[in-house]
């Protein structure tokens, strides 16, 4: 056990240290810290996802954009601890590859894992460097939790395939050249065993995405509907009907990818606490503060410490296991109980959620607002539970009533 | 970097497991739960055989010099066996004070003893009251300890206590030896929530008493010391929470209501995953704390305090469930479950409790992020 640097490790960290302190624009820096996590908040004129484009494509220039993918597909083979530095190093700035999680969590490695050779060559070079900017087309409105219920149909048409339907909660669609999409083609087959991969160019014909309205008022969600949109079979990611098991693949990288770095909201509280008077004097001076405080505090080094333990797991050559969808489920509650506990401490003033009269600029008002979606993307708090149960402790799984029924026999709607 | 313990630290490990399931099962706990013996003895001589008593006790005086990495993973499986043996007054509590406090002739006196099992040490500062003012009367005059210590853990088997006391009319206390053999030394038993680990009220009156560390310096050197013990009994607390959880599983498992196996209810699977959640939790504080207490790094104040309450957390919120999860029939003397819920609640309170320990973290992070 030690949490200190090799030689090796330190030199690593000193030559990514470098590169960033040459490179990074640090001019952003004040915007960035002050960000949410999906949600950056950039100088009013400026193009957030030019910004992001650009920091992404200088890093993959220089050889740092996904520094573990393979030297061929524009990484370095990085070790996964060497990955641990960069990200620490990078700091920050991580916040500029929000338009890019799915390509790089989620896209990137199911293309590696199942693509073809020439699928590999044309899409991961331009997924590393940002150039194409990818979505993930999984949910629907009828397949969310239950995500094998989906019912988006793709259907043979000459070499190639029809696409109708509709998904939901697709992030940032709007800014996507490609998509990752999840269809049903065959509904005589039970569900898991019905659905196939592509990969979808977002500007074909009969595309339209269309921005959802949420609670907090951005709209970086989207409703994407298909309407006989023509897919060239050679975008096929995996065998016809294998789309289930290619999924998996794909929503394990989506856990561990998002259980290493979400933020809970506990260093903006502590700051916070530490700064803001109450009627008994400073905040962080109360008894009964502090003792909250102190469980958050513990909470969130246990999360970045089962992270860091994954890494060794990874770097031992075992994969992590389900046990680190932890991460979501205990990071998405705590954020929303840490916004709650704030606003209780500033009284009447957390009412306002105006940056200008509101305590400490109304971040917290944003994380009460934001929080909610942090339990329910990526797997609710419900499913991670679940998985834990099940694939962890072994528990039986739920009784699935529609599990072996031909796909087209399942009911729609309750009587 | 690297995160995890090493195969040697696993295998010690995997060794004291085989042993304490064969000579630890929960029948030996409850006899000492039920009896009046203060501890079980041939266990302890097993546990000294094995050399766990003197893991981080340096060669020189008679240990086998390994390090806390090497007594986390022991502690652990002490913990997960709820052994009935005097390991936290003794190793955890009495040799780490003499370590960081004891002369040379202190530590070549007791330590080989210690690693032995030959001794048996306890701490005593607890004098029935709450920290603060008044928290400790005892005093010292003339190398003579008068006073009164309750609860004082293993207080009726140990041989040599370290006493906090005001010596002479200082304002702050001194930590002193005392041979608590002495006919000066009364000993009476006390009723505690976890009677496997017994606890007696110490009369103390006019008994010799050896300084211990500098004059005054008493509440210093027990802070240092409560946070190496803090480390270790965190192990402990995670050892007994894992074993809770696995009682609780294979419970559910096999448990079968409205014609189903109970773990197959939501409502117990996400109880359980809950659990899972604390106790993995509770293992990354303590694995960092760990690696800060064999480094000797700066961060240990923090990283003790941290791995303490979340241990604590997650040790209260296994053993508080297992009892839930196996319904009525737990509650009952003869489950198991009350062993385990019996220990997490002691445990939460024997080196000061959850909200002193809440209050320490968040005072130590203030001020290590002030620096």
């Amino acid at each position: 056990m030690d949490f200190d640097d090799t030689p090796a490790e330190a030199a690593f960290r000193h030559e990514a240290r470098s590169w960033i302190e040459a490179n990074a624009p640090h001019e952003l820096r004040p915007w960035l810290e002050r960000s949410a996590y999906t949600t950056l908040s950039l100088p009013g004129d400026m193009d957030s996802v030019a910004v992001q484009k650009d920091w992404q494509k200088r890093k993959y220039d220089a050889g740092w954009a996904c520094i573990h993918w393979p030297r061929a597909y524009g990484g370095r083979g990085a070790s996964p601890v060497e990955r641990l530095i960069w990200e620490q190093e990078e700091g920050v700035f991580r916040k500029l590859n929000t338009l890019f999680l799915i390509n790089l969590g989620i896209s990137g490695p199911t293309i590696m894992e199942c693509g073809t050779g020439a699928q590999k060559a044309s899409l991961l070079p331009r997924c590393a460097s940002g150039e194409d900017v990818w979505c993930q087309l999984f949910s629907e409105p009828s397949g969310g939790s239950d995500l094998a219920g989906l019912r988006t149909r793709a259907a043979r048409a000459g070499d190639g395939w029809v696409v109708n339907g509709q998904k939901i909660w697709t992030s940032g669609a709007q800014d996507s050249d490609w998509g990752l999409l999840l269809a049903r083609t065959d509904p005589k087959l039970p569900k898991h065993a019905g659905l196939t991969m592509f990969t979808l160019k977002m500007d074909s014909p009969g595309v339209e995405v269309r921005p959802i309205q949420t609670i907090h008022g951005a709209s970086e969600f989207n409703e994407v509907f298909f309407t006989d949109v023509h897919i060239p079979d050679d975008q096929r990611l995996g065998a016809v009907n294998n789309g289930w098991r290619v999924a998996l693949t794909t929503l394990m990288n989506e856990r561990l990818f998002a259980g290493s770095t979400l933020p809970t909201g506990f260093e903006e509280l502590l700051d916070f606490c530490a700064g803001f008077e109450t009627e008994n004097g400073l905040a962080i001076d109360d008894a009964r503060v502090k003792s909250r405080l102190a469980q958050w505090a513990a909470r969130s080094s246990g999360l970045r410490y089962a992270a860091l333990r994954a890494i060794s797991q990874e770097a031992k050559g075992q994969p992590p296991g389900p046990e680190h969808s932890i991460g979501k489920l205990v990071a998405g509650s705590m954020m929303q109980e840490i916004a709650m506990f704030a606003l209780d401490l500033e009284a009447e003033a957390g009412i306002m959620a105006d940056p200008v009269h509101a305590p400490y600029a109304a971040r917290f008002q944003a994380m009460l607002m934001e929080s909610p979606a942090q339990r329910i993307l990526g797997g609710t708090d419900e499913i991670q539970r679940n998985i834990i149960a099940e694939r962890v402790l072994g528990l039986p799984p739920d009784i699935r009533v529609d599990k072996d029924v031909p796909f087209d026999q399942i009911p729609v709607a309750g009587k | 970097m690297d995160f995890d313990f090493s195969d040697e630290q696993k295998e010690l490990q995997r060794s004291a497991r085989r042993m304490l399931e064969k000579l630890c099962p929960t029948t030996r706990v409850r006899a000492v739960l039920e009896g009046e013996d203060d501890f079980d003895r041939s266990l302890w001589s097993a546990v000294a055989e094995m050399g766990f008593c003197g893991a981080a006790i340096a060669e020189e005086h008679g240990g086998l010099g390994l390090g806390y990495l090497e007594l986390c993973v022991i502690a652990e499986e002490l913990g997960r066996a709820l052994a009935p043996v005097p390991f936290d007054s003794t190793v955890c509590l009495f040799a780490e004070i003499l370590k960081l406090a004891g002369s040379h002739e202190q530590k070549a006196k007791y330590l080989p003893r210690v690693a032995q099992g030959a001794l048996i040490g306890t701490l005593a500062t607890s004098e029935s009251k709450s920290a603060g003012r008044g928290a400790i009367n005892a005093i010292v005059s003339g190398g003579k300890l008068s006073g009164v210590k309750c609860p004082v853990l293993d207080g009726s088997c140990a041989d040599f206590a370290v006493v906090a006391a005001y010596e002479e009319r200082d304002t702050s206390p001194t930590l002193f030896l005392v041979e608590l053999g002495s006919p000066c030394v009364r000993r009476d038993p006390v009723e505690t929530l976890d009677p496997s680990r017994k606890h007696a009220r110490l009369t103390f009156e006019g008994a010799p008493a050896e300084r211990l560390g500098t004059r005054g310096d008493g509440l210093e050197i027990l802070s240092h010391v409560f946070d190496r013990a803090a480390v270790l009994v965190a192990f402990q607390q995670i050892g007994g929470a894992e074993r809770a959880l696995e009682m609780a599983r294979d419970y559910a498992l096999q448990r079968v209501a409205f014609g189903r196996p109970i773990g197959s209810f939501q409502a117990i699977k996400h109880m359980l995953a809950d659990m899972f959640v604390s106790l993995m939790l509770a293992r990354a504080n303590a694995c960092y704390a760990a690696w800060a207490l064999e480094s000797g790094s700066t961060e240990l104040p923090t990283a003790a305090a941290a791995a303490r309450v979340s241990a604590t957390t997650a040790f209260q919120h296994c053993t508080t469930n297992n009892i839930q999860v196996h319904g009525g029939i737990g509650f009952t003397w003869q489950f198991d479950c009350h062993l385990f819920y019996r220990r997490s609640n002691f445990l939460a309170l024997s080196l000061g409790s959850q909200s002193q320990w809440e209050a320490k973290l968040i005072d130590r992070m203030r001020m290590r992020n002030a620096a």
